[in-house]
């Protein structure tokens, strides 16, 4: 099997530039924000018993995590706010109206993810330059746990500070009940996060596996590697995958990066 | 002690002034000023506002109040009651002209009655109302009767003329442990059906006799509602967490914890945050003012905050754990619970989906353009005879 980027001439797949470099950023940012925010959620959630001689004056470990915590916090909302942004100046693949199946042809191509990747139950080839139809829709609903998360995090957060972003959000402390509500949903929310992580990191490996368009490393170059015609059936119809700006393998200029 | 009994005329309390009435009791010039400015310290008014509040009661006429009583244990009343300053206590009985309250009247019967509708025909749209207590709307309010009239009737006749309304206590404000799950006489806050008169929550179980008194001398010294929360809390008093004025900080922010009530860390008094301490949830004043004159409160005495100024602090247990029962999935069901069924179920679900992936996609996994498995590397640049799959 040839690993290198296959010659012009004897290749049956075309690169295509799918993700820039600040999608990519983001998505990296994102991802270590949300590990530093789950990590030290736990840790505010049920802190470990570190007994100390010391006085309680010497130490400050439990005050510097919840820091870090509302940090990464501050780092996570603007980076998502860039995200957002940037799904109105950036590529097709950013765009914003990927995330809605609002048109017919959208709402079809979930339908047959579904039908093909998750539930098995056919086996046409689907080719998604972008995300596929059904991803784009998993992670709309991602970004609305994301809002929540950051509403409700900064609900209770608005008591401890003087900022006047985190007072946007008092308006949420009555509807759950006060802060103690809410911090169990921001909890709850947390495990959505997990659980969204495992079947991410999953699918990632799957499409790669099944499809070998290079969807892992996607992330990291922006590069995918889609066959030059693609084939009939299901992959035809696709919204995101419909003409593409492709460059021929080997031809191309790089990435920014 | 007959002067601490209402009057079953409402006409002799027109027209003294507070101060007029105190001096009348034997109170000290300096005593009523050590008052008043403990009074504006209390509720964060500051040096200028000693001469405010002075002046206030010197010169405002008293307020009648209607002090109501539904769902309740009374406890908000003994707080008040109970008060060490000897002022505060006078202030309710005295000063503020109680003209109506069940539990301290000494007429009974008609004659009560009669109290109740003097006073809120003649002080129409002036009278403080009062409220300690929820009132129950199930069964058409036969939970809570008075004089063979339901808490329902009585709270919108007499919250119709009122001026403002002081919901006293969770009960009031939340409807407290008679409102907790399953709330089977459908306890309501008061909030929930008076709609469009001014209500001030003084929350708690009970509310600190400070924070009360606190409130009644604002709206004595100013003519207008304290500035509130989102949840309708005078800021003065329920503006910050208990865990933000709580003496033992220091240890929740050093991470030092009492990991069980017996242990040597309660003794060198630790935080207790893992012992379900709910003071980072629950604003009150209880770290600076305290209970009883100032003697301690519940996290001095060792025992974890239980939220009694939050709403369904019942239903947010259990008090002595740090996460608490997630509402609709039963006794000790926590978020982490649930997240890790869920979760466990996702890795198997994921793990069972590749095993059917290397099944079901058998042939089309490599299968693709230029790297059939079975081809080698193919030129074609079509998809190859194996792509289109069997299925439809
Ligand atoms: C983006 C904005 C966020 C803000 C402003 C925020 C803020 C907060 C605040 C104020 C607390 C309570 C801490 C305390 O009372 O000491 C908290 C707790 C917590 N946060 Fe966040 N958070 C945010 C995002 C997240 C995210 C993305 C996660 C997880 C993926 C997360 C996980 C947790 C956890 C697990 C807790 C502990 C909850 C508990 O059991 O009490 N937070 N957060
Ligand atoms: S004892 Fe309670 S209120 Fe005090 S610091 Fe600990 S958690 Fe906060
Ligand atoms: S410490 Fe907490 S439970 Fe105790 S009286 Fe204060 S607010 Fe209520």
């Amino acid at each position: 099997m040839n690993t290198h980027a296959p010659s012009a001439a004897s290749s049956a797949y075309q690169r295509i530039y799918v993700w820039e470099l600040p999608v990519r950023f983001y998505h990296w940012l994102n991802a270590l924000c949300i590990l530093v925010l789950t990590a030290t959620g736990f840790l505010i959630a049920n802190p470990p018993a570190i007994n100390t001689a010391s006085e309680a004056s010497f130490s400050y470990w439990f005050g510097l995590n919840r820091f870090i915590h509302f940090a990464a916090a501050y780092v996570f909302v603007f980076n998502f706010a860039f995200r957002i942004y940037w799904g109105f100046v950036g590529n097709k693949y950013a765009n914003w109206k990927n995330f809605l199946p609002l048109r017919w042809a959208q709402a079809k191509e979930v339908a047959s993810v579904l039908r093909v990747d998750i539930l098995q139950s056919s086996n046409k080839p689907l080719v998604a330059a972008g995300h596929n139809a059904l991803a784009y829709l998993t992670y709309f609903v991602m970004f609305l746990v994301f809002v929540f998360q950051v509403a409700s995090g900064f609900a209770m957060y608005a008591n401890m500070s003087n900022a006047w972003f985190p007072q946007l959000f008092t308006w949420m402390l009555p509807i759950f009940g006060g802060d103690a509500g809410l911090r169990q949903w921001h909890h709850l929310a947390t495990w959505f996060f997990i659980i969204f992580t495992i079947i991410h990191v999953y699918l990632v490996f799957y499409h790669d596996y099944v499809e070998g368009h290079g969807v892992l490393s996607s992330m990291a170059g922006g590069w995918k590697f889609l066959p030059k015609k693609q084939p009939a059936g299901e992959g035809k119809s696709l919204f995101s995958g419909a003409p593409v700006t492709t460059k021929p393998a080997g031809a191309s200029p790089r990435s920014p990066s | 002690m007959d002067t601490l009994i209402p009057s079953t005329s409402v006409d002799s309390r027109d027209s003294t002034t507070v101060y007029e009435q105190l001096t009348s009791r034997g109170v000290s010039r300096r005593d009523f000023l050590k008052f008043c400015g403990w009074m504006s310290a209390c509720m964060g008014l500051g040096s200028e506002g000693v001469a405010q509040v002075a002046q206030a009661l010197e010169t405002k006429k008293r307020i009648p109040v209607v002090w109501l009583h539904f769902q309740e244990c009374t406890c908000c009343s003994e707080s008040f009651l109970r008060s060490s300053h000897p002022i505060v206590a006078d202030i309710l009985l005295d000063k503020i002209s109680l003209d109506y309250t069940e539990t301290l009247l000494a007429a009974s019967g008609h004659q009560a009655e009669s109290v109740l509708h003097q006073t809120i025909t003649k002080y129409k749209g002036e009278y403080l109302l009062c409220v300690e207590g929820s009132v129950p709307t199930a069964a058409e309010g036969v939970y809570c009767c008075i004089g063979g009239r339901s808490a329902t009737d009585i709270i919108q006749e007499v919250a119709a003329g009122a001026k403002a309304i002081i919901a006293w206590g969770n009960c009031a404000c939340s409807g407290c442990v008679q409102a907790a799950k399953p709330n089977p006489t459908s306890a309501t806050p008061i909030s929930k059906i008076i709609t469009g008169k001014p209500i001030v929550h003084v929350q708690g179980c009970p509310p600190i006799a400070e924070v009360m008194a606190g409130v009644l001398v604002h709206l004595l010294t100013f003519d207008r509602i304290p500035q509130l929360d989102a949840l309708g809390r005078p800021k003065a008093f329920y503006s910050r967490r208990v865990h933000d004025t709580c003496y033992r900080r220091p240890n929740y922010d050093a991470g030092l914890f009492v990991e069980s009530f017996d242990d040597e860390n309660a003794r060198k008094g630790y935080c207790l945050y893992k012992m379900g301490c709910r003071g980072p949830t629950t604003y009150n004043s209880c770290g600076t003012i305290r209970w009883n004159g100032g003697v301690s409160f519940p996290i001095q005495s060792g025992h974890g905050c239980i939220g009694c100024s939050e709403s369904s602090f019942w239903d947010n247990g259990p008090f002595y754990e740090r996460l608490g029962s997630f509402p609709g999935f039963g006794i000790e069901t926590t978020a982490d619970k649930i997240g890790l069924v869920v979760g466990a179920a996702t890795v198997v679900g994921a793990a069972g989906h590749a095993v059917l992936t290397n099944v079901r996609k058998h042939h089309e996994i490599g299968e693709q353009p230029g790297e059939s498995a079975a081809n080698g590397p193919s030129t074609s640049a079509g998809g190859s005879s194996n792509q289109g799959g069997t299925e439809s």
